[in-house]
């Protein structure tokens, strides 16, 4: 028998770990970085471009934790707090190594320029007599369950290699929109990017997947 | 937009129009063409429903679990902290 978990569980739940962590408790401390492991390295991979690098910035963040524990009151949540102790070494990292392009810079470079979200030729001419630029080579079907099929291991490698793919401001505002869920008020607060961009990078980037997405169901 | 509010929508310009219409920011005028289109494209609305689809299975990607070497270092630090 199974009872659905609600939020106010995984606080509650939370809530424990954390006053156990306090006491200095491993198993809650392993249960809490088995439970953002992932979340933490995708927000990392937004800084980081590279694994191993979004690892090291995950541990450090984690040894932030363990200093910053004891003086934690839990004001913010604890998912906030813990993103934000990430963010801030993973800046902290970049502004050392200088070798990182600001967000501002890539984001103006990815929004200049026509990028198709659909490649022209797949509509009909502006000319045409009845039904200019419509479409002449239309999107399928994906089938009668797609959402399981997008489920498949296959189909989320292939999302995967996309994404790791997109020019690197598509990246990090797909990443954290789409994958991790954010607002587009946080985006553009945690990237200092305007809205406008913040959509236009969006949509590229889901363009690009979708397409990769459309060519793996089999059209062409 | 400056030209395109006179005549329809094309399928050309709705796939352009697909995230500010998900995103709810495109102005009433637009929103209503858009509506209008879809309602009698089903090219475009097996688009806007990929798109949707496509936003679903990123939202569903499963999370990494952490190395054990990693998880290692960590309880390294963890007891000499503790």
């Amino acid at each position: 028998m199974t009872t659905p978990i609600v939020n106010n569980d995984i606080a509650l739940d939370e809530a424990r770990l954390l006053t156990a962590l306090r006491e200095r408790d491993e198993a809650a401390f392993v249960s809490l970085v088995r439970r953002y492991h992932g979340p933490l390295l995708r927000l990392a991979m937004v800084y980081a471009g590279s694994r191993s690098v979004a690892e090291e910035i995950v541990q450090e963040t984690w040894l932030g934790v363990l200093q910053g524990i004891d003086r934690f009151e839990g004001r913010a949540s604890f998912k906030t707090w813990l993103f934000r102790i990430l963010v801030n070494r993973a800046k902290t990292r970049s502004e050392r190594e200088s070798r990182t392009v600001p967000f501002s810079a890539l984001a103006a470079s990815e929004t200049a320029g026509d990028e198709p979200a659909v490649s022209p030729d797949r509509f009909l001419g502006a000319d045409h007599p009845d039904w200019p630029n419509h479409w002449c080579a239309p999107p399928t079907d994906w089938g009668a369950s797609p959402d399981q099929l997008l489920l498949s291991k296959e189909a989320r490698e292939r999302i995967g290699g996309v994404i790791a793919g997109l020019p690197p401001a598509q990246r990090q505002v797909i990443t954290l929109r789409d994958i991790e869920g954010w607002s587009a008020e946080e985006v553009c607060n945690a990237l200092d990017v305007s809205e406008t961009n913040q959509r236009v990078l969006l949509h590229r980037a889901r363009s690009r997947v979708r397409g990769a997405l459309e060519h793996y169901f089999g059209r062409e | 937009m400056s030209t395109a509010d006179a005549h329809e929508m094309t399928c050309k310009e709705l796939v352009e129009l697909v995230t500010d219409y998900l995103e709810d920011a495109l102005p009433p005028a637009a929103r209503t063409r858009f509506d209008e289109h879809l309602a009698a494209c089903p090219f475009c609305t097996t688009y806007v429903e990929q798109m949707r689809q496509t936003v679903k299975a990123l939202g569903s990607l499963p999370e990494a679990s952490i190395p054990p070497a990693a998880l290692d270092a960590l309880l390294g630090h963890f007891r000499k902290w503790r």
